[in-house]
């Protein structure tokens, strides 16, 4: 029985993050006139949408001749054909509509001579089904994100949507039927712990990449809506799959857009080569990022790194026409001389491959509901863009998708919002007696925790597990061994001490809140990992190498199929995947080559 | 490795009575700690109570906009090579702190809504992209960067004095940004919410924003554009 009672606040919908995802739910949500509350950790500007550079893809023809099938096709040989082909055609059709959308809003792309939206090259985007690179990625200079996440902030303050600036969600509310109820979540200026009674609930939560020790992620990715969706009993998808995007700045973990390599750049290795004419004949420096990264690790790896430790390569932009870097990559020189002390124009920037982008998450299908094993849904529960697992990224996600997953997931989740309200308007089912006592036990443990771990020495201990022992390369052993090793930090995250035991504004407390999320998202990662013996997308390990009878070292007989985690008893279970697109032929299976 | 030395504004309203400037020093690694908010976070994990906010990182988000040795800054992209010590630090000036060096920005995001921050065009939008020249475009740049730090309005003396009836440069800037995109319709309207003794002629051209903003970006300059729409409408 619960004895501690905390305020309850009732909306149609609660949505849970402010980046793309959120906001673009958020529009559809206010101006369908619900009554929804957007929960985020920080202002929505703030938000690691805002950190995304390239572009947002959208087969918009307008520089040369595009199609939405190829767009598709790509993807799912992106995914490495774990994608589900039913999701990734809605995504790729709705693509065009809705970048327009965003144009419509206000968003300010760059623009061709004709003054239609700029499009630049980018990895794995061809034309006529893989044959040529193809001009696909809609643009503002190097700050799409950025352009992007504050025209949809300015669309929602037009549309008066109802912000919680600074909370932090703690935990999903879910009964006994399974349904869920809504969030309980925490004021950081006050403390306040409060609930947030709703007939839906939207996760956009975004990524997890502080797992990893290197990662071009902020500090506020945690992958808090992972840990909720794992306490609550819901499976992860996929978590094995995480992108290391190749051009993260040496030493600093800073993004260096592929649109750098769009623009045309060039990696080299110590003796000067232009190394990814080996690896990617046809698309060389424009192969998909899993592909790059490995080529990269791989000739670091054998000697050709650059600099005194030979630990990293150069992407060479030198012969570009400086006009060209100050109107197409302006950020990119900004970041250059900032995080690695060198101009662009004059000299190549270090990079290494860094972790970026987390495929997996929660399970969804393509209308944005989240989704039981089983495939049937998960009453009053949705979730859209990094977070969710839809899946269109399957085993690696291509460049720009990311942006595009956003706009039209967060829309597809919304519309699924308004359609179930509207089918049950008054359907507010009760919270059950002793909905906040687990998430409460967990504040006051914190609370009065003594003689426990550091919240920041072990979560450097699990940073440095993830960066070593599931990285670029996978080794049976090393997984094995990090099962393990991940099992004994979790133990430590569930004795955490703080030493600020402050009502307000308590960072430290925030900090040890998120390490009982990431921790989840580790565990899930390693365990998946070390489960899945085959190499697919960017999952590759030295025990599934490439062969005659299994190219790349991919297993289709056994391991087409989807991982899903389960929490309760750290066990797997497996899902197809969808093969079968909404209206057109399935894009069978082929060896991935670019 | 290097001992630095700083001295930084705390104040916790649950436990005291007043602020006050904590001296602290720590030992760094300039290899590795180039940027003051990598010193920021080595305190923190000395002292789990320092509190700030940040984000990105790299800039860009706009969260650990702060006071750096009297000059407003994001710590993120502060080279702590170049720092004076002791290095002080403390939260924006002119808004209320909350604790440490966390200031309540309500009304700094409270006049950036003022200006209607989105694009107003009630046109039927047709069915592709509405079209506009790069030339046009290009009139953009230097206003749709910025990244709502604050550190131009809160280094701005006339902000101080009336942040409920001025703009501020951040505002400003921003509202500059909607008159000059061609597909906005209400330049107009826009202009007459801006010509008032405070909203917008409260700005002396002290200029401190232009040097203080992180980005590089120059709202004295947009702000002078408007006030010569102004003048060229009214003849």
């Amino acid at each position: 029985m619960s004895k501690i009672t905390i305020p309850v606040r009732k909306f149609d919908a609660v949505i849970v993050g402010a980046g793309g995802a959120g906001l673009r739910a958020a529009i559809q949500l206010s101006e369908a006139g619900l009554k929804t509350a957007v929960l985020s950790k920080v202002f929505p500007t703030r938000s690691h949408t805002v950190a995304a550079q390239g572009g947002v893809s959208a087969s918009l023809g307008n520089s040369e001749e595009d199609h939405w099938h190829w767009h598709m096709y790509d993807t799912v040989k992106g995914s490495d054909w774990l994608g589900d082909q039913d999701a990734i055609e809605y995504m790729c059709r709705k693509a065009p509509e809705a970048v327009v959308e965003l144009e419509h809003f206000g968003m300010p792309f760059d623009r061709t001579d004709e003054g239609k939206i700029y499009q630049r090259p980018f990895g794995g985007h061809m034309s006529n089904f893989g044959e040529k690179p193809v001009r696909r990625a809609c643009a503002a200079a190097d700050r799409t994100g950025h352009a992007m996440l504050h025209a949809l902030y300015q669309r929602n303050v037009r549309a008066n949507t109802q912000f919680f600036v600074e909370w932090m969600a703690l935990d999903l509310i879910r009964d006994a039927e399974g349904q869920v109820l809504g969030v309980i979540a925490l004021e950081m200026e006050t403390g306040d712990v409060v609930a947030f009674h709703a007939k839906a609930t939207i996760f956009a939560t975004g990524g997890a990449g502080r797992i990893y020790y290197s990662s071009t992620n902020a500090f506020i990715n945690t992958g808090d809506g992972l840990g909720m969706a794992a306490r609550a009993g819901i499976a992860l998808e996929d978590m094995e799959f995480w992108q290391f995007h190749p051009t993260g700045v040496a030493g600093a973990g800073v993004l260096i857009t592929e649109g750098v390599r769009g623009e045309g750049g060039i990696l080299r290795n110590s003796d000067n080569e232009r190394f990814m004419e080996r690896y990617a004949p046809n698309a060389k420096d424009l192969a998909s990022r899993d592909v790059v990264s490995r080529a990269m690790v791989t000739e670091i790896n054998e000697g050709r790194g650059c600099g005194p430790h030979k630990d990293f390569v150069l992407l060479d932009i030198t012969h570009l026409d400086p006009a060209t870097i100050m109107k197409r990559l302006p950020g990119i020189r900004e970041i250059s001389i900032q995080f690695a002390g060198i101009d662009p124009i004059k000299a190549p920037i270090p990079v290494v491959p860094t972790c970026h982008y987390q495929m997996g998450g929660i399970p969804t299908n393509y209308h944005g509901q989240a989704v039981n094993p089983d495939g049937s849904t998960i009453k009053g529960f949705y979730a859209a863009g990094e977070c969710a697992c839809a899946s269109v990224h399957g085993a690696n996600r291509l460049g720009t998708n990311s942006l595009l997953d956003l706009l039209v997931f967060g829309k597809s989740s919304g519309d699924s919002v308004i359609e179930a309200i509207n089918a049950d308007p008054k359907g507010l089912k009760e919270l059950p007696a002793d909905f906040a006592d687990r998430t409460l036990a967990r504040l006051n443990r914190l609370n009065t925790q003594k003689g426990g771990a550091s919240v920041n020495e072990t979560r450097l201990e699990m940073q440095r597990t993830m960066q070593k022992h599931c990285g670029v390369f996978r080794f049976k052993d090393m997984l094995v061994e990090g099962v393990s090793k991940i099992c004994d930090i979790e133990k430590a995250v569930h004795l955490t001490e703080i030493g600020d035991k402050s009502q307000t504004w308590n960072t430290a407390r925030v900090e040890a809140l998120e390490l009982d999320n990431l921790i989840e998202v580790a565990k899930s990662t390693m365990v998946s990992a070390e489960a899945r013996k085959e190499s697919r997308g960017a999952h590759v390990r030295d025990d599934a190498p490439d062969t005659a009878a299994n190219p790349n070292g991919r297993d289709d007989e056994v391991w087409l199929k989807h991982s899903l985690w389960h929490r309760e008893g750290n066990r797997l279970s497996y899902k197809p995947v969808n093969l079968k697109p909404l209206s057109v032929e399935t894009i069978a299976l082929k060896t991935r080559a670019y | 490795m290097s001992t630095m030395q700083f001295k930084i504004y705390r104040y916790d309203p649950d436990k005291d009575n007043a602020p006050y400037m904590q001296d602290i020093s720590i030992e760094v690694d300039p290899a590795i700690d180039r940027k003051l908010l990598d010193v920021l976070t080595k305190l923190k994990a000395k002292d789990d109570s320092l509190s700030y906010r940040r984000s990105c990182r790299e800039g860009i988000c706009g969260s650990d906009a702060m006071n750096i040795n009297g000059k407003n800054g994001l710590a993120c992209l502060t080279e702590i090579s170049e720092l004076k010590q002791p290095v002080v630090l403390r939260p924006l000036p002119g808004l209320p702190v909350i604790r440490d060096l966390i200031v309540d920005m309500t009304q700094f995001f409270k006049q950036y809504h003022s200006i209607k921050p989105y694009l107003i065009n009630d046109s039927p939008p047709p069915e592709r992209e509405r079209l506009q020249t790069p030339e046009d475009r290009e009139e953009l740049n230097g206003l749709y960067e910025c990244i709502l730090c604050a550190c131009c309005s809160t280094s701005c003396p006339s902000f101080w004095w009336n942040p409920d009836k001025f703009v501020g440069p951040a505002g400003l800037l921003n509202a500059y940004r909607f008159i000059a995109d061609t597909r906005d319709e209400a330049t107009n309207a826009r202009l007459d919410d801006l010509e008032d003794p405070y909203r917008l002629f409260r700005c002396h051209s002290i200029m401190n924003c232009v040097e203080v903003c992180p980005k590089g970006l120059n709202p004295t300059q947009a702000i002078g554009k408007i006030k010569e729409m102004m003048v060229r409408r009214a003849i």
